[in-house]
């Protein structure tokens, strides 16, 4: 168990350091770790792309030329006078201005999915680790069951009742992840609570309330943050997957997997449209997991996820 | 070890309750179950005989001891769509997803171990950083384009392997049971064994890929951490070949952890192949779930979740059972 991250407050360890001078070290250490830099300068790029899709695509994603499907990247469309860097899909809408605009979709989804698991895995885990008894008990059957489901036929059968939507594919990345923060957290929750400061601050006369918010939370949290950007690359390809099988946020919002999984139907005449919206995503994750390297690196390499 | 077989086991029950309760749960999400269980086509007297028949109109505790009774007999209704047992649909494609992923698995291994291994004997080498790299890309591409991609150059630019299905046309009656690759293996049936391996190599290698990039690692830091353990040192010192200290010294001691992940990965690979199925047309259980969401055939997508996640506790149950056995701390843990 992460045993350096709990000790961290108390040893002139992790968090130490960190309260030294926290940005300047961490940035310090960011600027020596080449992958890692490289892996965030391309998550700011792909950020920008999202905030500023209107700015960036060279076209309307949604307008579509019907005798302009399927053309091969770097063509002139002669009718609508436009250049087609990456080619244009069945429908002739531009495919780089749609892959600019299915940048905000698996952001904005990973990122809410990453934030709301990593909530009720925080509050499960703090729980089942401090309260111990049938809490713990409970808790813990109820992680084993969710890691027991089949993710993929998990979602399919939820979708199959509620119908896609962006809140459904939310909620079904964030039943997959709360339970990996919940066991974390549970286990670092367990070895915080024995340490002698917050034995003192009950024999103190701490209310139970305190204890937990003042003294164990803040502790528990560095496994937490380690789990979120080690499991947001995990988050966009679990998206793209969902969005490929028609589970994910529906169309005609365009989304990387969506654009992948409607060109699968015309690889053999127009690779294309399923070739670089794949790119894209590995792409990001690929950055996305160096930069989470790093961080776990950083904050405490002994988590295993 | 009997008493924590036993205890296990009881576990895995409680599991497999669990996961019946969560079924049932999802089945009365929208809070009307007898309108999912219908197809479109379906009028007021349909609505209320299924409502009937399946005690939709009872109260829901009631509902609920009848679903897990049902659940305990297998019993998730019946396909509309084939008017048949769904469960015996989902048991009728087991075979084709068994085996896709027990493929998969088999080639991840064959990747993992070696390239872990050299990786951990070549640490901070260029083999060791191109095969960790190399990892690295594997765990951030997503499985369903690299399906496509390989299609692309094998099946459509090459044109040596096909695209789509488990075996070419004709050859199926050759097969007795609903397993081709390891049938014609086997009972060495050549063209059977030939055309079922031609026909799952693209298929497993995309199935697997995440499983060989994950276990690559882990191999390697496994490997790693016995490597500079007293044993490994004892046996160089006594002029064994660094081959038999890597292979049988270390290999041996670093396979504990790596027994329970390989496991893990089994059973993930077992549900998680429905992007795999659906890239290559792979008719196992992951494309019929497809299909029935699209046809809203309801029971058979129930019968999908909860047979997936039984074979996932078991297999976890068998890998719990065989790490005792390897690690006899843990019995007693």
């Amino acid at each position: 168990m992460p045993e350096r991250a709990v000790a961290g407050t108390q040893a002139p360890g992790v968090a130490a350091r960190m309260r030294a001078a926290p940005m300047a070290d961490a940035w310090g250490s960011l600027l020596r770790h080449k992958p890692a830099l490289l892996g965030a300068l391309v998550l700011v790029a792909i950020a920008m792309m999202a905030l500023f899709s209107p700015w960036i695509a060279p076209f309307d994603p949604a307008q579509h030329f019907l005798g302009e499907a399927r053309r091969a990247p770097l063509t002139w469309l002669e009718s609508s006078n436009r250049f087609a860097l990456l080619g244009t899909d069945h429908l002739g809408r531009d495919l780089l201005s749609r892959i600019v605009y299915a940048s905000r979709v698996t952001l904005i989804v990973s990122f809410a999915a990453v934030v709301i698991s990593g909530f009720i895995g925080v509050v499960v885990g703090v729980a089942a680790g401090y309260l111990g008894r049938w809490v713990d008990v409970i808790c813990m059957r109820l992680v084993d069951i969710f890691l027991a489901f089949p993710f993929e036929l998990l979602a399919l059968s939820i979708v199959a009742v509620t119908g896609p939507s962006l809140t459904v594919v939310v909620v079904v990345m964030a039943l997959r992840v709360w339970v990996v923060y919940a066991r974390v957290v549970r286990g670092a929750t367990l070895s915080v609570k024995e340490k002698d400061f917050v034995q003192a601050a009950v024999a103190l006369g701490a209310s139970e309330r305190r204890v937990v918010l003042v003294h164990v939370l803040p502790n528990v949290l560095t496994p937490a943050i380690v789990i979120a950007t080690l499991y947001v690359g995990r988050l966009i390809l679990i998206e793209s997957a969902l969005s490929f099988l028609g589970i994910g946020v529906p169309p005609p919002t365009p989304t990387w997997g969506g654009i992948l999984g409607d060109g699968r139907s015309y690889i053999d005449t127009a690779w294309w449209i399923a070739f670089f919206p794949g790119l894209a995503i590995m792409f990001t994750v690929l950055s996305v997991n160096l930069l989470g390297d790093w961080v776990r690196d950083y904050l405490d390499p002994r988590i295993q996820t | 070890m009997l008493r924590y077989i036993a205890g296990r086991c009881l576990q895995a029950l409680v599991v497999l309750c669990g996961i019946t309760a969560i079924c049932f749960a999802i089945l009365h999400l929208t809070g009307d179950p007898a309108a999912l269980m219908l197809p479109e086509s379906a009028v007021q007297e349909d609505y209320d005989e299924i409502r009937s028949r399946m005690g939709f109109d009872r109260p829901l505790v009631e509902q609920f001891a009848q679903y897990m009774a049902n659940a305990a007999r297998l019993d998730f209704g019946t396909s509309y769509l084939q008017h048949r047992p769904a469960m015996a649909i989902v048991l009728d494609r087991l075979p084709a997803t068994f085996e896709l992923a027990v493929v998969a698995f088999i080639m991840a291994l064959i990747i993992a171990l070696p390239v872990g291994i050299l990786s951990a004997t070549h640490r901070n080498t260029p083999v060791d950083y191109a095969a960790m790299s190399t990892a690295l890309v594997g765990q951030s591409m997503p499985n369903f384009w690299l399906g496509l991609v390989l299609i692309l150059i094998f099946s459509l630019g090459l044109d040596l392997l096909p695209t789509s299905g488990r075996v070419a046309f004709g050859i199926e009656p050759r097969a007795v049971t609903g397993f081709y690759f390891f049938e014609g293996l086997f009972r060495l049936d050549w063209v059977l064994f030939s055309d079922a391996l031609k026909h799952i190599l693209l298929p497993a290698m995309t199935a697997g890929l995440y499983s060989s990039a994950r276990l690559t690692r882990l191999v390697r830091s496994s490997m790693l951490d016995v490597l500079s353990e007293d044993y490994v040192r004892t046996a160089r010192a006594k002029g064994l070949s660094e081959w038999v200290v890597v292979n049988v010294h270390a290999l041996k001691n670093a396979s504990i952890p790596l027994v329970t992940m390989a496991g893990i990965e089994l059973g993930l690979l077992l549900g998680g192949t429905v992007v795999t199925e659906t890239v290559f047309a792979w008719p196992g259980i992951g494309l019929l779930t497809i299909q029935a969401l699209q046809s809203d055939d309801f029971p058979v997508i129930q019968a999908a979740v909860f047979l997936l996640a039984f074979i996932f506790v078991f297999v976890n149950l068998v890998v719990d059972v065989m790490y005792a056995w390897l690690d006899p701390r843990i019995r007693y843990a």
